[in-house]
């Protein structure tokens, strides 16, 4: 029967086993990501979020769980326009974040 | 101090014998009405207890503000209005019916405790619209606290006890601490966190057995966010699976559960999934004021079990309850209040 909804199907991620190595090297090229508290401001207000299923919020997330192939992914949709770093609270340099992922990712 | 502690005992708090403000919770009104009746009803009437109820207090804003839809200042500017009724009735210990409610008033006193200038602000902002004032109330607790504290009591009183009158052997109850209960604040819940012993108590107080399934502290899936977007509600579904599947293999008798969130995504989402996945849950789930009518011999369709999903006839055969089938779809004046569809009847043609 279609309810208009799935259940979804359960995953585990085991923080101990991911390889920090490249989440480190963002963090240390751009201390201020570690300022998101993660509030969705920036995707919020994000343009090409309008088009795509860009999120940056869920790319920090990504960053942090170390699954960084789904946040290259992800982020070769950004179109640098700095919105986001605008609507910030945290003051996170937003666009720089993304900079950073494009080059080390 | 010291946050985690080595048994149930040691998370306990101060409830008061008597003498409380009530506020009710909105899903418990729409959902289980029979519920907060039964608690009115079996304190005031069975224990002679004084509980005020005051028609004029409203929601706490839970469900708005965990949707972010409504700001913290409104929020606790409410919250100031909902303890100056309970101040203008001339009470100071207040319950609340329900557990986000319970968590709101929690977090918010929390708040005021930490950062005093947040409480001046909602007495000024309270003030400013109202004219009122207000006196913070002695002693917090939820409804599920109060009825543990006289399940003793109610034990005394009761005609029958949670076993199987044919067997003889004691009923297995799996129970459900709502999340807002003991894990924002665990020292404010009765067992705490790990240890949840609210309903577990109530249950061996009445002749039952608790199980103790591996699932027990897991998310029940309501969560405001998760079931309010209809796209969100695949999280929502897969928690209460991962519950019902964990309680299962125990063959419990019925689910009980303090929180009405709990109560109502743990009955309701059972239908779904037996319709989405061919499952064949039929757990009923109860609250744990209707597990005290039981208890006390109030009829069953006085209680409300009739509002809940899964059929309840089975649980009341093993407990030897005497009901009437053809009343159980009358409400007030022996008007039909409709029934519900089984899985099998239930299609999008009909919705």
């Amino acid at each position: 029967m279609d309810f208009g909804f799935t259940i979804n199907a359960p995953r585990a991620i085991y923080l101990d086993k991911i390889d920090p190595t490249l989440r480190d090297r963002i963090i240390a090229r751009e201390r201020t990501t570690l300022l998101c508290i993660g509030c969705g401001s920036c995707t919020a207000t994000c343009t090409a979020g309008q088009f795509t299923p860009f999120s940056l919020r869920k790319v920090q997330h990504l960053i942090r769980r170390g699954e960084y192939a789904a946040a290259k992914e992800a982020v070769q949709n950004c179109m640098m326009c700095g919105k986001c770093r605008m609507t910030c609270p945290r003051g996170v340099n937003t666009r720089a974040v993304v900079h950073t992922l494009l080059q080390e990712l | 101090m010291k946050y985690r502690y080595a048994n149930w005992q040691e998370y306990s708090k101060e409830i008061a014998d008597d003498h409380y403000y009530y506020a009710r919770s909105c899903i418990r009104q729409n959902f289980f009405p029979g519920s907060e009746k039964a608690f009115l009803d079996i304190l005031r009437n069975d224990l002679g207890m004084d509980i005020v109820e005051d028609p004029r207090h409203t929601t706490c804003t839970g469900i708005g503000y965990h949707s972010d839809v409504v700001p913290l200042d409104t929020t606790m500017a409410i919250v100031a209005r909902q303890f100056s009724l309970m101040t203008e009735c001339g009470y100071e210990n207040y319950v609340a019916s329900c557990i986000t409610s319970f968590g709101i008033y929690s977090e918010v006193l929390d708040m005021w405790h930490h950062f005093p200038e947040l409480e001046e602000k909602a007495r000024e902002n309270l003030f400013k619209a109202t004219g009122r004032e207000f006196r913070k109330p002695k002693i917090l607790v939820h409804t599920s606290d109060l009825m543990f504290h006289v399940r003793n009591k109610i034990a005394e009183k009761s005609v029958r006890r949670l076993v199987n009158v044919t067997t003889g052997e004691p009923l297995k109850v799996v129970d459900h601490i709502g999340c807002h209960y003991a894990k924002v604040f665990p020292k404010k819940g009765i067992g705490g966190a790990e240890f949840p012993y609210v309903l577990a108590g109530m249950v061996e107080a009445w002749g039952g057995q608790s199980v103790d399934y591996p699932e027990r502290r897991h998310c029940c899936g309501f969560g405001f966010r998760n079931y309010l977007v209809q796209a969100n509600r695949g999280y929502s579904v897969a928690n209460s699976q991962k519950k019902l599947e964990s309680m299962a293999p125990y063959n419990p008798d019925f689910i009980v559960a303090n929180c009405p969130g709990c109560a109502m995504f743990l009955d309701r989402w059972q239908f779904t999934l037996n319709a989405m996945t061919g499952s064949h849950y039929a757990i009923p789930v109860l609250t744990y004021e209707e597990m005290a009518g039981l208890v006390l011999g109030i009829d069953p369709w006085d209680l409300g079990l009739q509002m809940h999903q899964v059929p309840v006839e089975p649980l009341l055969d093993k407990l030897g309850v005497e009901y009437d089938p053809s009343a159980k779809y009358l409400g007030k004046n022996g008007k039909f209040i409709g029934r519900p569809l089984t899985p099998a009847d239930y299609t999008s043609a009909r919705l």
